[in-house]
């Protein structure tokens, strides 16, 4: 469980997360919320990126906040980028194998558990192409495996289907649903594809302007008329 | 393909037998441990190259040529260095000729001062300059690009006025060790076993091979993997548990101790050693033939070693003034940067099998009789 509480960044006179509180169950949550409205920078409180104002992060009894960025990743914390960044010059299997290299675990299971984490994403392709090579689907798949591999206590996916087409992003869709049983990790899920938002998240929560609109069960949330008036960009009543 | 692994699955290699293929990942072939056929003929080659290198070559030629080649080898070692930080990790250094001052520095004076055996003054010239040239690189923790390449520069330029003004080594005393008589100078030793110039060439591309094997194994274990990740983007290399300070000084100080052993090397080669040689603007030129052979590939460094010493020696020869060489190799960073970003080594390969095929092509066109199966 991740609990968020009166989290707080300023960039200048931007405040883009507000006194934002709340709290991620196991399992695979949804971020929803218009663009701006801080869920990216929220990913980079937790990777360590961005150093809050204010506020606590506490994820599974650690607070996170205090954990120097390169440390979440042996810890526990993985994540995609919008832009995906799988590396274009290793090949898939070394691509994932790095993240497990740099791991507290042991060298001796690596080969097992990066093919594992590789079949698990359901490639179909060989461990040793070079990722450069691949199309956009695939590597978006190679970034997923390197977010599963080993033992991730809390995976965080910004976007991971942003541009890919419908089958595609269906598979992503399943593969996404699968990670919190395969690997025990909390999953949290940004995406602007209420589709598959809704198909993968148990839990919601909705940002708009940095601060928490709504939180809950993934159909309330996304029926819930703030949610839909920020959507759609029409004035909040006061 | 509903087979992950490809066609080589269906070979059996020896690491699939020895997994025991019970799960269907296992069955896969090994990542990065596939025997091909290719993995061991590129070794077959180039130790028989390096043999006719280091057995035939000298014979063969003039010692003006063995002198030049020398040099070559020296350089490539730097270039080796330089490449490494531009290529795997992406940070231009453009001090990388000031480094070699230092080694080159560090070891005319232990060899002046010491009777140490050689490999023990290259080591010690390697860990000094190692050291110092990692300060160089400590600005890369906060700049890339232009500004590091800046900095850089500007350190470089900043030691090359101190070589100039406290005057290089040349056998006196002290650190400075500078004698201002200039009738008798003593050159700076060579190793027993290779006081002439050929024998001191076989000496230099053994030490050369050593530092690429080094360079070799780094690039292709765990450290080339986070380089790479670096080199593509730091906070995706720091997501994935990268201490990226520690690799990009780690990069610093590998590319530091491969040219400290250069500049070790280059004492013993020149024998006599000016701060004249070490200008600011040789890192320019140095990142310049770096480019032009290949960043990408550590054997671009030969090309670039080749390029930056071998070339003006021919063209001397020729009777042509070394100094065409600025234009003809600004030329060449331009087709590198416009159409052949991996460098010669990268392009003259693919161009050479090309011209085959033309050749090969002409050739069956121009021969009905044999090939008249083939349209």
């Amino acid at each position: 469980m991740i609990e968020i509480s009166d989290l707080t960044v300023r960039f200048g006179g931007v405040t883009p997360l507000d006194d934002m509180s709340v709290n991620f169950e196991p399992g695979t949550c949804g971020l929803i919320g218009p663009n701006g409205a801080g869920k990216t920078t929220f990913f980079n409180v937790l990777s360590g990126f961005v150093k809050p104002a204010a506020g606590t992060v506490r994820a599974f009894g650690e607070d996170l906040v205090r954990m120097v960025h390169f440390r979440r990743a042996r810890w526990g914390v993985r994540r995609t980028f919008q832009t995906e960044q799988a590396i274009e010059q290793l090949s898939v299997f070394d691509n994932v194998a790095m993240i497990h290299e740099h791991s507290k675990l042991s060298g001796a299971s690596r080969r097992r558990e990066v093919l594992d984490a590789i079949a698990f994403v359901g490639l179909e392709l060989d461990p040793n192409a070079r990722v450069g090579t691949l199309g956009a689907g695939q590597r978006r798949m190679v970034e997923v495996a390197r977010a599963v591999v080993g033992r991730p206590k809390l995976v965080l996916l910004d976007e991971p289907a942003a541009g890919l087409p419908d089958d595609e992003t269906e598979h992503m869709g399943e593969v996404i649903r699968r990670i919190p049983e395969h690997s025990g990790a909390l999953t949290i899920l940004v995406d602007h594809d209420m589709s598959l938002v809704s198909a993968c998240c148990g839990m919601t929560a909705m940002l708009d302007f940095g601060k928490v609109l709504a939180s809950g069960p993934t159909a309330e949330v996304l029926r819930d008329e703030r949610v839909i008036r920020a959507y759609l960009g029409t004035e909040e009543v006061a | 393909m509903a087979n992950p692994a490809g066609v080589r699955s269906e070979e059996p290699t020896k690491a699939t037998e020895a997994t025991g293929a019970s799960d269907p990942a296992a069955r896969r072939p090994p990542a990065s441990r596939v025997p091909e056929a290719s993995a061991l003929v590129r070794p077959a080659v180039i130790v028989a190259l390096l043999a006719f290198v280091l057995l035939a070559l000298p014979s063969l030629l003039s010692l003006y040529y063995v002198d030049a080649l020398t040099q070559a080898a020296i350089y490539s070692i730097v270039a080796l260095g330089l490449g490494l930080l531009v290529g795997r990790v992406g940070m231009v250094s453009l001090g990388q000729a000031a480094v070699l001052a230092m080694g080159a520095w560090v070891a005319a004076r232990i060899l002046f001062a010491t009777g140490l055996p050689y490999p023990i003054v290259l080591l010690a010239a390697g860990l000094i300059t190692m050291v110092l040239g990692t300060l160089v690189g400590l600005p890369a923790l906060r700049l890339s690009g232009l500004y590091l390449a800046l900095i850089t520069l500007m350190l470089a330029g900043a030691i090359t006025v101190v070589l100039a003004s406290i005057n290089f080594p040349n056998g006196g005393h002290g650190f400075t060790g500078y004698n201002a008589s200039t009738v008798h100078i003593p050159p700076i030793r060579r190793p027993s076993i290779a006081t002439t110039d050929p024998a001191y060439f076989r000496y230099v591309v053994i030490v050369a091979a050593l530092m690429f094997l080094l360079v070799l194994a780094h690039v292709s274990l765990r450290p080339g993997r986070a380089w790479a990740a670096i080199r593509q983007s730091e906070s995706a290399a720091l997501a994935a548990g990268i201490n990226t300070t520690l690799y990009k000084l780690w990069a610093f100080a590998l590319a530091s101790f491969v040219t400290g052993v250069a500049g070790g090397l280059l004492a013993g080669g020149s024998r006599y050693l000016y701060s004249i040689d070490f200008q600011t603007q040789d890192s320019i030129t140095l990142l310049a033939v770096v480019l032009m052979g290949g960043i990408y590939s550590i054997w671009g460094a030969i090309v670039a070693g080749l390029l930056l010493e071998l070339l003006p020696a021919l063209l001397n020869s020729w009777g042509v003034s070394a100094d065409w060489l600025t234009i003809l190799f600004g030329v060449g960073v331009l087709q590198v940067l416009t159409t052949a970003p991996a460098g010669l080594v990268d392009q003259v390969p693919k161009d050479l099998a090309r011209l085959g095929r033309l050749v090969l092509g002409l050739f069956r066109r121009t021969a009905p009789a044999t090939g008249s199966s083939s349209k």
